[in-house]
């Protein structure tokens, strides 16, 4: 198993996050390595967002560490945006901001952020706007777009900072079923160039086609890690089981 | 019905029906604009009637003075025009410190500095309940002597002072409404407090504050009126001096109100036509 080429990216110990007395995780150990793909999966209410939301800080963890590329994730605001220069995140309701062409959303990091040229930002948005597909959309404003497509720009966005690691929040469940192909496909084709990705979906197909792991999650804790051939033919605890065969159950 | 399958026609062939004249609404149109006509003209009656009976000798036609004497072909602005001038000045420099104010105390009630939200909080607080005359009279015979300023200033800044608390919460309150997730948007792809508050909640926030904004400076010029009783020579003033010349209480303050009227309307049909813009630009 020790092989000098596979290098752990995150690395989550012990982990646990509390909102008051309640307790939203509990002891998460996780390591992802370079390059692999992570499917968290789970009823709704098992802290799977809230466990992709604390590696980049959008929540704080209460106790334990997360190492990512080797740095530590502490409320330290510098530390947190050093963090978040690396990590790459794509969420539910897109979070486009819907006051800036397509464009303008994708240079705003870039610029700010990394001190590329207005010029450099701009080829390099027009270079993911085309690889997801919607380069001709590039004058327009988020709520001219479809929903698919207002997420394969989200996704673009998120690209042009160059993440070593991308995480995705239910990219796929506010959307329509018709659009839900096209974004699939750009995640497919992220993965299959090697990116290291941390996906919270319930999308069976694309867990099947890109997932090096399934992770299952229930009330804040991981129950249970297999490959998602063994995970979705043979659950082994009760849970996963359960989850299942709701999720197949009609 | 069924198994049945229809082609659907093209919506540009789906033509709407013509239903023409409708004549209810219109008469329904003519009966609001004639009620609006007899409120009207009743109350103009009532009015005249109330000064008749009261052997109230009008003196309209010596009004003309009151905005401006021409003298060898050179226009003399009068008393109400200078006023005016002299009111929208304060008001306008009350509005734009106002502004700021409010700013200021908005990001300090939303910061985490415990400082800046007991100091705003105090702040709004000590203004929105305490009378503006009793605070114009603190600003006037307290602040005033301690700073050095005059009393145009001093009025000033009281306006300032009382109309910021208005605006903080209306700041305030535009930025609170900015969906969450833009936050998160933003703090996803690694931009600073700063840089987040700059291009991302600010911009998104200006068409919720921008209206009530404009509002409250209408309301400026009104409560600028306050400031006559320390003597500041704007428009409510110059109505009072006129009055203490001429005696023509009741033509002075039907056109003092005149004034104010017609400049916090036109400035109304602005916000209005400005609001109107904004949402045209919302796709």
């Amino acid at each position: 198993m020790l092989d000098a080429s596979v290098r752990p990216l995150v690395e989550i110990t012990g982990m646990c996050k509390w909102y008051g007395q309640f307790s939203a995780l509990h002891d998460i150990n996780m390591t992802v390595n370079e390059g692999e793909k992570v499917v968290v999966c789970g009823p709704s209410g098992s802290g799977k967002s809230t466990m992709i939301r604390c590696i980049n800080q959008l929540e704080a963890h209460q106790k334990g560490t997360i190492m990512v590329d080797g740095i530590e994730v502490t409320p330290d605001m510098r530390n947190i945006a050093e963090i978040r220069r690396e990590v790459g995140m794509v969420f539910q309701s897109f979070n486009l901001f819907p006051h800036m062409t397509i464009l303008d959303n994708l240079i705003l990091g870039p610029m700010r952020n990394r001190g590329v040229s207005k010029k450099d930002a701009t080829d390099l948005a027009m270079h993911y706007l085309e690889r997801v597909h919607i380069a001709q959309q590039a004058g327009k404003y988020p709520p001219q777009l479809s929903g698919g497509q207002q997420q394969r720009v989200a996704i673009a966005r998120s690209l042009c900072m160059k993440p070593k690691l991308m995480l995705f929040d239910e990219p796929t469940s506010a959307l329509d079923p018709e659009m839900i192909a096209g974004v699939l496909d750009v995640m497919i084709e992220l993965a299959e160039e090697g990116m290291t990705m941390i996906c919270v979906t319930h999308e069976m197909g694309f867990a099947r086609k890109v997932a090096d792991r399934v992770v299952f999650m229930d009330e804040g804790e991981i129950i249970e890690v297999a490959g998602p051939e063994e995970f979705f033919g043979n659950p082994q605890s009760d849970r996963a089981q359960l989850f299942l065969s709701q999720l197949l159950g009609h | 019905m069924h198994g049945r399958v229809t082609t659907a026609t093209p919506r540009a062939n789906r033509t709407r029906e013509d239903t023409g004249f409708d004549a209810a609404a219109f008469g329904r149109t003519i009966w609001q604009v004639g009620q609006a006509v007899l409120v009207f003209a009743v109350l103009g009656f009532l009015i005249w009637r109330g000064a008749q009976s009261m052997d109230y000798s009008w003196q309209w036609y010596r009004v003309e003075p009151f905005f401006f004497r021409e003298i060898d072909g050179e226009i003399i602005w009068g008393p109400l025009v200078r006023g005016l001038m002299e009111t929208l000045r304060l008001a306008g420099i009350a509005g734009v410190i106002a502004i700021l104010i409010g700013f200021v105390a908005a990001f300090a009630r939303l910061s985490d500095s415990i400082a800046g939200r007991i100091v705003s909080k105090v702040y709004l607080e000590a203004i929105r309940n305490t009378p503006l005359l009793v605070q114009l009279f603190l600003f006037y015979f307290v602040l005033a002597p301690i700073f050095g300023i005059d009393r145009f200033w001093a009025g000033v800044l009281c306006l300032a002072f009382f109309e910021g608390s208005f605006a903080a919460e209306i700041i305030r309150g535009g930025i609170t409404a900015v969906d969450k997730g833009q936050y998160e948007g933003a703090d996803a792809i690694g931009l600073t407090a700063v840089d987040k508050y700059r291009f991302i909640i600010v911009p998104q926030s200006l068409p919720l504050i921008l209206p009530p904004l404009t509002g409250l400076l209408i309301s400026l010029i009104k409560h600028s009126a306050i400031v006559s009783v320390i003597a500041v020579s704007e428009l409510t003033t110059a109505g009072l001096n006129l009055i203490a010349d001429t005696f023509m209480a009741f033509e002075v303050w039907f056109l003092v109100a005149g004034i104010y009227l017609s400049v916090t309307i036109t400035l109304s049909i602005l916000v209005s036509m400005f609001e109107h813009s904004l949402n045209k630009g919302k796709r």
